[in-house]
């Protein structure tokens, strides 16, 4: 099957094994990401206010765009989904601002949130299936303990995102055990990890991914795991020995289209 | 309240959509919030502050410029008074004023590592200029 891709302005720089190992294993899964033509970075952050309605214009053109196709809209970075998925949701539920949107936009062809838009984790479980992932690993990651960070952006706001229970989240954990590794749940998997802020603010980041590290590692994990460029960046530059590495490139390995197995 | 705060206090209210009565102050919010120790007024001052119109000092805090957007104190407000909305519309007046934007693209470069995301960088201006 066909579904749309939102790749994202990280994904084409910085994160880019984040982006081939999305791409690579999801056709060994049967299912080709199409890259949407032409898309704008979403900003990174959703802004809650219902008056800022030119920021949110990227994402309902790459929203507007799956829909023409009748696919749905993928995402793997935690941001772009989040921000995706909330400007979606405003589409859906605000009426003034979907309104304004499509005034801007084009009246003629009003956009409302029909697009269905996932994660790629959501794509794993929902439509692929953890089981059927199972079946097709063919280097399980045996022995590896594997901590799941989470973060923010998958998971909250909850009622909008409705990934998953957003205190005690497991699709992570359940996508670690379909490729053969071994979940380690801590306390802090989904406490921030100072995000953007650690522009101007590298202490407040410090001080945050240092409890995470701290606390994954006392769990007895191997390696942490994640799904947000911003995320797996705080947590290195302030981590010692502590690998973390992208969903996709474990799911990459396991599937057999990626070597290297230590990232 | 003096007119200036009443405008204020209305506009804010109009963009984030938050009911401030809701509020119970049971700090639960500001407890859950990551960026606490580096704000001066925390979430459930911003609650209380925007109820009773105390608007403009929140509108010269560096706390608007601490919040992560992390959502959590959304998210575990037992009343569902989301605090954060209220972080934000404030920041957004703030920084809609002309000149008035907390970073610009010559702020950047000292600011930036080899590794740094670009999400971070587009996050940040998001937050801090218009
Ligand atoms: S969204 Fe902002 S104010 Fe709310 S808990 Fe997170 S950092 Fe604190
Ligand atoms: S958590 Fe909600 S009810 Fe409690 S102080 Fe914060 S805003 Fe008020």
């Amino acid at each position: 099957m066909k579904v749309s891709y939102f790749p994202g302005c990280t994904l084409k720089n910085k994160a880019i094994d984040l982006d081939i190992y999305a791409r690579k294993s999801a056709e060994v899964l049967g299912v080709t990401l199409e890259e949407i033509e032409e898309w704008q970075c979403c900003g990174g952050v959703f802004s809650t206010a219902r008056d800022e309605i030119a920021t949110k214009l990227a994402s309902v053109r790459a929203l507007k765009a799956a829909h023409e196709k009748n696919y749905p809209l993928v995402t793997v970075c935690s941001a772009c989904h989040n921000v995706i998925k909330q400007t979606n949701h405003a589409m859906q539920n605000d009426a003034e601002f979907a309104q304004k949107v499509n005034n801007y936009m084009a009246p003629e062809d009003a956009y409302n949130g029909e697009t269905q838009v996932y994660h790629y984790l959501e794509l794993l479980r929902d439509v692929i299936g953890f089981d059927t992932i199972k079946g097709k690993v063919v280097n399980p990651l045996k022995g590896q303990k594997i901590a799941a960070y989470y973060g923010c952006l998958l998971l909250r706001p909850s009622s909008t995102m409705q990934m998953d229970d957003p205190e005690n989240p497991h699709i992570m954990e359940d996508f670690i055990s379909a490729i053969g590794a071994q979940p380690v749940i801590y306390a802090l998997r989904n406490e921030c990890c100072g995000g953007y802020v650690t522009m101007e603010s590298p202490e407040l980041a410090k001080k945050k991914s240092d409890a995470i590290l701290e606390n994954a590692k006392a769990a007895g994990a191997d390696m942490i795991v994640t799904a947000c460029p911003l995320c797996r960046y705080n947590l290195l530059k302030n981590g010692t020995d502590m690998p973390v590495l992208y969903i996709t490139e474990l799911l990459a390995q396991a599937l057999g289209v990626k070597e290297d197995t230590n990232g | 309240m003096d007119k200036n705060n009443k405008y204020l206090q209305e506009e804010i209210l109009r963009m984030s959509g938050v009911n401030p009565r809701k509020c119970m102050s049971c700090g639960k919010c500001s407890a859950t919030c990551p960026a606490y120790d580096e704000m001066e007024y925390h979430p459930h001052q911003f609650v209380s502050m925007v109820k009773n119109g105390d608007i403009e000092r929140l509108l010269n805090s560096q706390s608007l410029y601490r919040c992560l957007s992390c959502f959590a104190c959304i998210d575990r407000c037992p009343r569902s008074v989301e605090p954060a909305k209220l972080v934000e519309a404030v920041r957004l007046i703030a920084i809609r004023k002309q000149g008035a934007n907390h970073m610009t693209a010559d702020d950047v470069p000292e600011l930036l590592d080899e590794d740094i995301p670009q999400q971070a960088i587009v996050s940040a201006f998001r937050k801090y200029s218009k």
